[in-house]
């Protein structure tokens, strides 16, 4: 086994580089699979993170968004199709001040049975599972990043 | 040998932005099986062009600073080349100085460098970029904090625990010691893994100076890491 590269923050100054046309939208905003996802990444005292990266990947589709100044980040997703398993995307998030990238998963609202028997939701703390699911809010799916705090986000050792 | 003395811990006092950031519970362990079989992201949507690698051809005119090629091999750490798979670069210009709107370190742009390039490693999962060396710059860490010139790379890999951004450091930089990002980690050894060796088989003659720089991404027998 040859160690790995170590990881080092993905720092403030990302913006401009790691960008690519239509990258917040793996789906057509007007197909009919397609959920709109938006959401905060926030900081231990509450505050917006203003410099993070959220990508977010499920079968074939991949989207990355850089969150704005209200930390606001925004995807457009296919509906992931029906299988044994809550359906979920793997997110993955990058910020100044995170020497390493946080991996956690977002399930949807609205799949109730699937996400009570889903096998990765039953290895977490049951008073912490909701950090892993999304809300309905409208036509929007709902899911914040809390990186610290009061509610902190589930992460997964990866 | 333990990856994790190798990797930085979330919460470093020193690096001051990584107090209000740093997640304080213990990440969750799932299933080893769930872990190997995790696929990476499919980033084919990222389009990658030829002269992407070469950022000093992306304006009319050539950047100032010193020319440098950075060369290298994408390993996982099962000693397997990693084949197409996307690097991404990013950097500030030779006077330290980002184009991104962020930065506002009193530093010239240059209107013929933006600082950013992708590429894909080849068969053998080498990949190549020609850039111009970046510049320190400071930062508001602590009084009089400077950061060591480097180059942010960002690499997918295979799976999804193969994903990686990190900094690749110059050899010899005297900011090197004093940079709370890279003294993060806690063995020395794996500082080194990020600093680049002078390569005079990929120097140029007359034209640019060459660095070698090897990266090695999480492979199919990895462990997970912990906190």
């Amino acid at each position: 086994m040859t160690a790995p590269t170590p990881s080092q923050t993905v720092g403030p100054f990302f913006g401009f580089a790691l960008r690519f046309d239509n990258d917040a939208n793996a789906a057509d905003r007007e197909s009919r699979d397609a959920i709109r996802v938006e959401g905060q990444v926030l900081d231990g005292v509450g505050k917006p993170v203003p410099d993070a990266l959220v990508e977010a990947s499920q079968g074939e589709q991949f989207a990355r968004c850089r969150t704005d100044g209200e930390g606001a980040f925004h995807l457009i997703l296919h509906r992931p199709v029906a299988s044994d398993d809550a359906p979920f995307f793997e997110i993955t998030v990058f910020a100044r001040g995170l020497l390493r990238h946080l991996h956690t998963r977002m399930y949807l609202p609205g799949e109730d049975h699937a996400n009570r028997t889903d096998r990765v939701l039953q290895l977490v703390d049951e008073s912490r599972r909701h950090t892993l699911i999304a809300r309905q809010d409208g036509d929007i799916v709902h899911f914040d990043i809390r990186l610290q705090g009061e509610d902190e986000t589930v992460f997964f050792a990866l | 040998m333990s990856d994790l003395d190798y990797e930085p811990p979330y919460l470093y006092p020193d690096y001051r932005s990584s107090e209000l950031r740093a997640p304080r519970h213990e990440p969750v362990r799932l299933p080893d099986e769930w872990f190997h079989n995790a696929p990476g992201p499919v980033f084919g949507r990222i389009p990658v062009r030829a002269e992407d690698a070469d950022l000093t051809r992306q304006h009319r005119g050539e950047p100032l600073g010193e020319r440098i090629i950075i060369h290298g091999r994408v390993l996982d750490s099962d000693g397997q080349p990693v084949r197409n798979t996307l690097v991404e670069v990013w950097q500030a210009n030779a006077a330290g100085r980002y184009i991104d709107p962020v930065d506002d370190h009193d530093a010239p742009l240059d209107p013929n460098f933006t600082g950013a390039g992708r590429c894909l490693t080849d068969t053998a999962g080498f990949y190549r970029f020609v850039t111009v060396r970046p510049g320190a710059y400071p930062w508001r860490n602590h009084l009089n904090a400077w950061r060591p010139a480097h180059v942010h790379f960002s690499l997918f890999g295979r799976s999804l625990a193969s994903r990686l951004v990190t900094q690749m450091y110059f050899p010899g930089d005297p900011l090197i010691p004093l940079d709370p990002i890279l003294s993060s980690i806690p063995d020395p050894r794996g500082r080194e893994l990020l600093i680049a060796h002078l390569d005079l088989d990929t120097t140029v003659p007359e034209w640019a100076l060459g660095y070698r720089w090897d990266i090695v991404l999480r492979g199919p027998r990895a462990t997970p890491a912990e906190a």
